[in-house]
């Protein structure tokens, strides 16, 4: 067994041995989406990049939002604005296990002392109308990530296959660094003069937000910005593939992919705010599929997704 | 003979699917082989996380030569006819051979098949097995489009004999068959050849692998249950659990955690399930206070340290677990002891049935109907309905929420902290039982009620709307729910007639529905309102009804009770047939039910069951099978004699128109009868009264066998027609044996 770095000692080290490690492996280090996202695939580095066939590698941290999680910073595990880091390569290398886990060593998990196991977990997003098989992967009984092969997104079968891995940072970083509470855990080197926990960072922000999140978000709004985020998708993929001002092609999928990612995050606001029957969730997550699979099937018409122009006759 | 070694080699296979496709392997490239004409000594299937694993010893090295001789034309038929017969055997005209037939001569020819080498068979069904395998689900990786269940690595396919081992040329998909395989994947990750099946065994052993999937579960339960002993406790047993854990590891470790202080007073139902759902771990209980004190878990390695690190981290995990649930109890338990009233609301925001309502009309139906049941088995009747009101609350409380298999048990739980009833409590778990055929039924009276009243419901609800079960489809599991009424019914001895209970319900149904039949008419609704006996919904129809026109009133009143009785009926016979199965499977004859169904008061399962199982001993007598006959040819004697004559033999049959012995002593034998019958009847002691009819074999087939019924003198003759009625009369009294086969 290789020579295991030293223990880092911050939730940042973690975060940095990562981006390095697979830096080091090929990926392109990308940055987090600059929009609210439930989860890491939501950003289009995953959804949309694993369609179509040509050769996709990138890793990134995505600050993700779950507002039904919120708990004013009191839970020790549980946040509505957490941390995924997330690993896709498309095709999915013969090896990607041994890749993962030597991931896992980077950030000073000992092999030799650790009990990993892969534990299955078939993978669904009935939002994004994708679904994969894999694991969880457990380390000593935790379940520290998903690891998927993608079989299907937007609707379109995946040719070739994506790997995809999702790193719960937290909670992961919570047991590598020995913590027990999220709040207490250091954000920076805590050896440092100006020391940071992630509660000097986040627990101002968790309270505000869980206090909108489950009694002041204003769901007249949402759900006015809900229909329109989903009304503009519709319209943006509905323009020719021909812009009539450059005489280009430019299909605009990312732009209606924003309007299906708001939506999809408007839906979740809506949800915590409890104005969502049963009956009703369900019709509104098929309404977000709906836009997905819109904008998988404009993603596969550009140039990133695999179109040529001799596929236009 | 040469034996065969194959390994299919791959990431982590789901545990719950290992079994079935060590099996499934072994099964497919066994019969392949057979079919190409390799016949085997013995085969074994193997399943480790990583692997699938196939020995077969005794392997023919080749498949047999064969010789097929097949007949052709005639030697002087057309030259098109014996061109078409060369082309088809694959022959020239030298190798075919004339022989002289009766028909004159004909062309033979003989087909020469030379075996074929096994490697090369092998190599034939074992990719076939590879491509087509009946995994459950499955999946593609990288650029590839070969299917497996997770990413398939290697194969490792051998043939071995005395001269060493070979192996079989193969390629799936850019994987070339070889030798190798690889050990434990921490503790022996290098990769190694294997010359035969025992060595590949031993091999993986040293290389921290066992193979076999009963040999690790056995050293799990082996382990656990040592440790516990050593420490004063017990593994609570779990074969589900056991199979699971022992495919999740090659290398089984068993290591004992604790359970923090804090967590020991959490149900101990709460500890086991949210450790096995969520940890997969095993509950160790203290048999002397039957707590819940410790917990097995199962790694996949040794380490330098003993475990010390993984059974640190694990206890900390089950710690964040058990925090989750602790709250959850104690939130709940706020909720219970302030009596339940949040939970009580927010079924009205549970749907049911979009067209039964919410899980509040439902709640609101049970408890009415517990109430008329209750009645009916002899339970407090206000217990019931505070059983039945009570016994879903606990679906609103978190713990359910979070754990939906422990609905019912922590209703119970929740109600006790309540203080309420000890009888209401239980029946928030015992409402839901029998949950299959092999669980127990209610025993209580007042659990019955609910129970009872709970699948009633159900039921006529279903049927009402007209979601009734077709062939395999049963999405509301009605049949179940059906053999539950039937079981704790026959199982209590309970005497109640389900028409009446399924007429409560259906009125039930219609008093309390609110547009679940756009004109639930107003006349239907007073009759329904009647029978619940609720004056005010009584008072409010009876105004409506006042508003309508009097014509309009009777004809929708007999309409509707016509429909009422209609989907009752329907109902019925569906039970019926439910009883029928169940019957079946105890080896009661459907004929032997159909002839006890067709007699008054079917409806009292207790009843019919009892007559059902009486006429079932009865016929295997030997006087019983024998009076079968007799009754049947009086019977036909009688039907014809009535059909030819146009009249009905019925009744005055006198013994002093009696000409024989034999007569004479039937009309005895039926006196002795009838005395018997009768009352053994009335007391529903059908064991008595089928031996009473069993006795009547001997005079009636003497009769038959000394006495002519069609005699010329006409008295004489209706007489004895007279006399034939008696017989079947008395014993159609006790069950309708026309039914009976045979």
């Amino acid at each position: 067994m290789s020579h295991l770095p030293d223990a880092p000692r911050s939730f940042q080290e973690i975060i940095l041995r990562l981006q390095t490690y697979w830096a080091g492996k090929g990926c392109a280090i990308l940055q987090p989406y600059d929009m609210e996202v439930g989860a890491g695939t939501f950003h289009p580095a995953t959804t949309l990049r694993s369609l179509g066939t040509k050769p996709w590698a990138a890793a990134y941290v995505q600050p993700s939002r779950r507002p039904t999680d919120g708990r004013y910073g009191e839970n020790p595990n549980r946040l509505q604005h957490y941390y995924q880091y997330q690993v896709l390569i498309k095709p999915s290398p013969p090896d990607l296990q041994e890749l993962y886990l030597g991931s896992l060593e980077a950030i000073g998990v000992d092999m030799a002392l650790h009990d990993i196991r892969f534990v299955e977990d078939d993978w669904e997003s009935p939002t994004l109308g994708a679904w994969g098989l894999g694991w969880e992967v457990w380390c000593d009984g935790m379940e520290v990530s998903q690891f998927t092969y993608f079989q299907q997104v937007g609707g379109h079968d995946c040719h070739p296959v994506s790997g995809e891995l999702t790193y719960g940072l937290e909670r992961l970083a919570m047991y590598i660094l020995g913590v027990d509470h999220v709040m207490d855990m250091p954000f920076n080197d805590p050896q440092t003069d100006i020391a940071l926990s992630y509660g000097d960072i986040f627990k101002q922000t968790e309270e505000e937000y869980a206090r909108w999140n489950f009694d002041n978000a204003n769901t007249e709004v949402l759900l006015r910005q809900f229909e329109e985020a989903e009304a503009h998708c519709r319209t943006l993929l509905d323009q020719p593939a021909e812009d009539p001002k450059t005489g280009k092609r430019i299909v605009m999928a990312h732009p209606a992919y924003d309007q299906c990612i708001k939506a999809s995050h408007i839906f979740n606001l809506l949800d915590a705010r409890g104005v969502i029957s049963v009956t009703e969730r369900q019709a509104y997550i098929g309404r977000v599929r709906a836009l997905a699979k819109l904008c998988a099937d404009a993603f596969v018409q550009t140039s990133a997704g695999g179109w040529r122009p001799e596929d236009a006759a | 003979m040469p034996d065969l070694l194959i390994e299919l080699f791959s990431e982590e296979i789901p545990a719950r699917m290992q079994r079935r496709a060590a099996e499934d392997l072994r099964k497919l490239v066994t019969d392949g082989l057979v079919e190409a004409g390799l016949t085997y000594a013995s085969a074994a299937g193997f399943a480790t996380p990583r692997r699938l694993t196939l020995t077969v010893e005794g392997l023919l090295a080749e498949s047999p030569a064969t010789v097929e001789e097949r007949k052709g034309p005639r030697a002087d038929a057309p030259e098109k006819a014996i061109a078409g017969f060369l082309r088809s055997t694959g022959l020239s005209a030298d190798d075919l051979e004339t022989r002289e037939t009766p028909k004159g001569p004909v062309l033979f020819a003989r087909i020469e098949k030379a075996g074929r080498p096994a490697a090369e068979i092998i190599s034939d069904v074992l990719g076939g097995t590879i491509r087509n395998f009946p995994w459950p689900t499955s999946m593609r990786w990288g650029s590839g489009t070969l299917r497996w269940v997770r990413p398939l690595q290697s194969i490792l396919c051998i043939l071995t004999d005395e001269a060493g081992h070979t192996v079989v040329p193969l390629e799936v998909e850019g994987i070339a068959a070889g030798d190798r395989t690889a050990g434990h994947r921490f503790m022996a990750p290098a990769s190694f050849a294997v010359s035969g099946f025992d060595d590949y065994a031993a091999k993986l052993k040293r290389a921290f692998v066992v193979l076999d999937a009963d040999e690790r579960a056995e050293a799990i339960w082996h382990d656990a249950t040592n440790m516990a002993f050593a420490n004063g406790l017990e593994v609570v047993e779990d074969k589900g659990l056991l199979a699971e854990v022992a495919g999740l590891v090659e290398w089984p470790v068993v290591l004992m955690g604790r359970i923090g202080e804090d967590f020991l007073d959490l149900p101990p139902e709460v500890l086991q399930t949210s450790m096995k759902e969520h940890q997969k771990f095993f509950s160790v209980r203290n048999p002397k206070t039957g707590r819940i004190e410790r917990f097995i878990t199962v790694a996949n390695r040794e380490t330098a340290d003993n475990g010390v690190t993984i059974l640190a981290g694990n206890e900390k995990v089950l710690s964040a677990r058990l925090a989750d649930a602790k709250f959850f109890w104690e939130n709940d338990l706020r909720v219970a002891k302030a009596g339940m009233q949040p939970w009580l609301e927010q079924l009205k925001n549970v749907t049911f049935h979009a067209k039964l309502g919410t899980q509040a009309d439902l709640v609101g139906r049970v408890a009415t109907l517990s109430r008329k049941i209750a009645i009916l088995v002899k339970a407090d009747p206000h217990l019931a309905e505070e059983a039945a009101i009570h016994a879903k609350a606990d679906l609103s409380s978190e713990m359910v929420y979070e754990f939906p298999e422990l609905q019912g048990l922590m209703g119970r739980y929740y109600l006790e902290a309540a203080d309420r009833a000890p009888e209401v409590a239980a029946a928030a778990e015992e409402h839901y039982a029998p949950l299959g055929p092999s669980d127990d039924v209610p025993t209580a009276p007042v659990s019955i009620a609910v129970a009872l009243a709970e699948k009633m419901d159900k039921l006529t609800g279903f049927w009402a709307i007209d979601e009734k079960p077709t062939g395999s489809k049963d999405p509301y599991a009605l049949r179940r729910a059906a053999l539950g009424i039937i079981r704790t019914i026959l199982e209590n001895d309970l005497s109640v007639s389900f028409i009446e209970m399924a007429f409560l319900s259906y009125a039930i149904l219609l008093g309390r529905a609110t547009g679940y039949r756009a004109a639930a008419d107003a006349a239907e609704m007073l009759n329904a309102a009647k029978v619940i006996g609720d004056k005010q919904l009584i008072e409010r129809m009876e105004a409506i009804n006042r508003s309508l026109p009097e014509d309009y009133i009777e004809q929708s009143e007999e309409a509707s009770l016509q429909f009422t009785k209609k989907k009752v009926e329907a109902l019925g016979s569906f039970l019926h047939d439910r009883l029928k199965v169940y019957l079946r499977d105890q080896g009661i004859r459907h004929d032997i039910i159909d002839a006890c169904i067709a007699m008054e008061g079917n409806d009292d399962l207790t009843l019919l069951v009892k007559r059902a199982r009486a006429l079932s001993e009865t016929l295997q007598t030997d006087d019983g099978e024998n009076l079968i006959q007799a009754f049947k040819r009086a019977n036909n004697i009688l039907a014809q004699a009535q059909e030819a004559d146009g009249v009905e033999y019925s009744f005055g049959a006198d013994p002093k128109f009696a000409e024989t012995e034999e007569e004479r002593a039937l009309f005895a034998a039926l006196d002795r009868a009838e005395a018997e019958i009768a009352p053994a009847m009335k007391a529903e002691d059908f064991a008595t009264a089928m031996t009473a009819m069993a006795s009547l074999r001997a005079p009636v087939d003497a009769f038959f066998t000394a006495v002519q019924v069609n005699a010329e003198n006409a008295t004489v003759r209706r007489n004895r027609l007279n006399l034939l009625n008696r017989i079947t009369t008395l014993c159609g009294s006790v069950a309708d044996l026309t039914r009976i086969d045979g």
